[in-house]
């Protein structure tokens, strides 16, 4: 059914179609909506045989999803920013075990300074820990991939998290086609785990392993994940067949083909770019954009197959590496070592710093003067930034850094007190 | 696509303007999308919020930098902030206000617009009267739709009452049908003149 509703309403309207029979939970912005619903479905019996269970904390939150999951209940949970880094043991400790938790991460900055903002640097925190990583570009991309999140999720054992541009995606009210509980039914069977917590048939999860055996362990997480390349290509086929819609899968390509320059991005940026990319077609310019639906496993062969030697790829992400530089860039410089490919890494959109297409566009024309640098920090105050190390070279006590900062932007409330 | 920014204060439900007009939008089968500019959400602070209006499928995430549509609900807010930065002056502007943008000391900007695209209403009395309360936005919005004609008085309505329970959404249809009438008949007074 055709709605204009907010992505944080759309999304929880599909993770209730997904029948989940456990959703613990710990508000955080910019998840919070998406929670906050689901509460009301469960309580206005919506969603039945579920227990909503509001916990104390994000680490508890992800706890009882590690319990709930182990005991065989489908699963759900959200966070965001410095409740993922709260539920972060938990978080390891989900993935390591198998189990196949679906979790939303509203994506929002980490402080220090904090920032209640979009980007992505929540969600590169966890790039190692283990679990299924997804993008959406849209609403409508969060609905269909929060779907089929739960069937990738416990085809694999294991957890996937769904990221969602936190502010940009979940308080946009935009059309979403929300389906019918037959089509995901049709689509998502009942759980069927494929470890259980059961009093008639006793087992343990969680053994400690030792040198001997941890390689091996953790090899097969490795070898699992790779597995889950080719079931989410399948899954998103499957979906596409059901419900009639191109969504989710571990690449989209936006022109590539023909394409001298190509944006590589992950999430709602990908939709402001393809509006630029539009414009520049129609100006003769051969551009395009591929959208990385899957961080993680990272599809290596997926990219390198839809790319060609000799393109020159812009990298852009809302996030980076502090001390060393673009997280995406360097992997992609890795998966694409052989085509000797021209990449340039572009960090912008931090802390919910706007994107807009004239920036972007600003980046294509130096690709096109050939002036581009190898890392640029997209609409980066320079000035700003070379007036406080000034003051930090001339000044042993200069105080800190983001107060001086915002009081050298003239932002008021930051006023001197030493 | 039609680009429409909202200029208020915390408070005055701009955000939820922006909302309705996109619900408006989608009733009448268009696609649209609206969103806040995140953070001020404090009584009082200056707040902004989007709306885009299309026959084709909107992806765009930017905030609205050249508004077709330039709405202000807070008058003060010309002395606080730049409202018309990028503003599109082919487009529309419409200000609550019971005074002419001369006696508003802005005509610098608005003699840039066609002389009937610029319309000031006294929509926060409007809304006194008609819902006992200082929220000016759906006054606006029943003359936005008489000024722009992007979207119909019946798609506001179901939206109002989509988002609100009666006992708000009734006065608010009322007051939405004001704003619109208040417009007709400035521009009709406008075309006799």
């Amino acid at each position: 059914m055709l709605r204009q509703i907010s992505g944080s309403i759309a999304v929880a309207e599909a993770i209730s179609l997904c029948r989940p029979e456990v959703i613990p939970c710990y508000p955080i912005t910019p998840q919070t909506h998406i929670v906050e619903h689901l509460s009301a479905l469960v309580k206005s019996g919506q969603l039945k045989n579920c227990s909503y269970e509001n916990v104390e904390s994000e680490f508890a939150s992800m706890s009882f999803c590690i319990g709930a999951s182990a005991a065989g209940s489908r699963t759900y949970t959200a966070t965001a920013s410095q409740g993922l880094l709260y539920m972060m043991e938990a978080v390891y400790n989900a993935s390591g075990l198998g189990l196949p938790i679906v979790m939303t991460l509203g994506n929002r900055a980490i402080g220090a300074p904090i920032n209640i903002w979009n980007d992505h640097s929540d969600a590169m925190s966890v790039r190692d820990a283990g679990w299924i990583q997804l993008f959406v570009e849209s609403n409508q991309q969060a609905v269909d991939v929060h779907i089929q999140a739960f069937k990738l999720a416990e085809a694999l054992s294991l957890p996937v998290m769904v990221n969602m541009d936190g502010f940009i995606l979940t308080h946009a009210i935009t059309r979403v086609d929300l389906p019918s509980q037959e089509q995901v039914d049709a689509f998502l069977p009942p759980f069927a785990p494929r470890q259980l917590l059961d009093t008639s048939s006793p087992l343990s999860i969680g053994a400690m392993v030792g040198p001997d055996a941890f390689t091996e362990v953790r090899y097969l997480a490795h070898h699992k994940q790779k597995e889950a390349l080719a079931i989410i290509e399948q899954q998103a086929s499957e979906f596409a067949d059901i419900f009639g819609r191109d969504s989710g899968g571990l690449i989209k390509s936006y022109f590539v083909e023909d394409a001298d320059i190509v944006f590589v991005a992950m999430g709602s940026v990908v939709g402001t770019m393809l509006e630029l990319v539009n414009q520049l077609r129609e100006e003769g310019i051969a551009i395009g954009i591929l959208s990385l639906r899957s961080f993680r496993p990272f599809p290596a062969n997926a990219f390198c197959k839809t790319l060609s030697p000799n393109q020159e790829l812009i990298v852009f992400e809302k996030s980076f590496a502090v001390g060393m530089g673009g997280i995406l860039a360097s992997e992609i410089h890795m998966a694409t070592e052989s085509y000797n490919l021209k990449i340039h890494s572009i960090i912008g959109g931090l802390g919910g710093r706007t994107i807009t297409s004239k920036s972007l566009r600003k980046i294509v024309d130096c690709v096109l003067k050939g002036e581009l640098e190898k890392e640029v920090f997209m609409d980066l105050e320079g000035a700003t930034v070379v007036r406080e190390l000034k003051r930090q070279k001339e000044e042993q006590s200069s105080g800190p850094a983001a107060e001086n900062i915002l009081r050298d932007m003239g932002v008021v409330s930051a006023s001197k007190t030493h | 696509m039609f680009q429409i920014r909202i200029h208020g204060r915390g408070g005055q439900g701009v955000v939820s303007a922006s909302e309705l007009l996109s619900v408006a939008a989608f009733e009448e089968g268009k696609y649209s999308q609206s969103f806040p500019s995140f953070g001020s959400e404090r009584m009082g602070a200056p707040v902004q919020a989007f709306a885009r209006i299309s026959d084709k499928p909107i992806t765009t995430r930017e905030p609205v930098m050249e508004p077709d549509m330039l709405i202000i609900q807070d008058p003060t807010l010309f002395n606080a902030i730049d409202v018309f930065d990028g503003a599109n002056t082919d487009g529309y502007l419409l200000i609550n206000s019971s005074k002419t943008p001369e006696e508003l000391g802005i005509e610098q900007m608005t003699s840039k617009y066609r002389k009937n695209n610029v319309l000031t209403i006294p929509a926060t009395d409007m809304a006194m009267k008609y819902i006992k309360q200082p929220k000016p936005n759906t006054v606006l919005l029943g003359a936005f739709a008489a000024l722009s004609h992007m979207v119909n008085i019946p798609a506001l309505d179901k939206a109002i009452r989509g988002k609100f329970p009666p006992r708000i959404a009734e006065p608010n249809i009322i007051a939405t049908k004001a704003g619109y009438n208040f417009i007709i008949q400035k521009l009709e007074q406008a075309q006799e003149a």
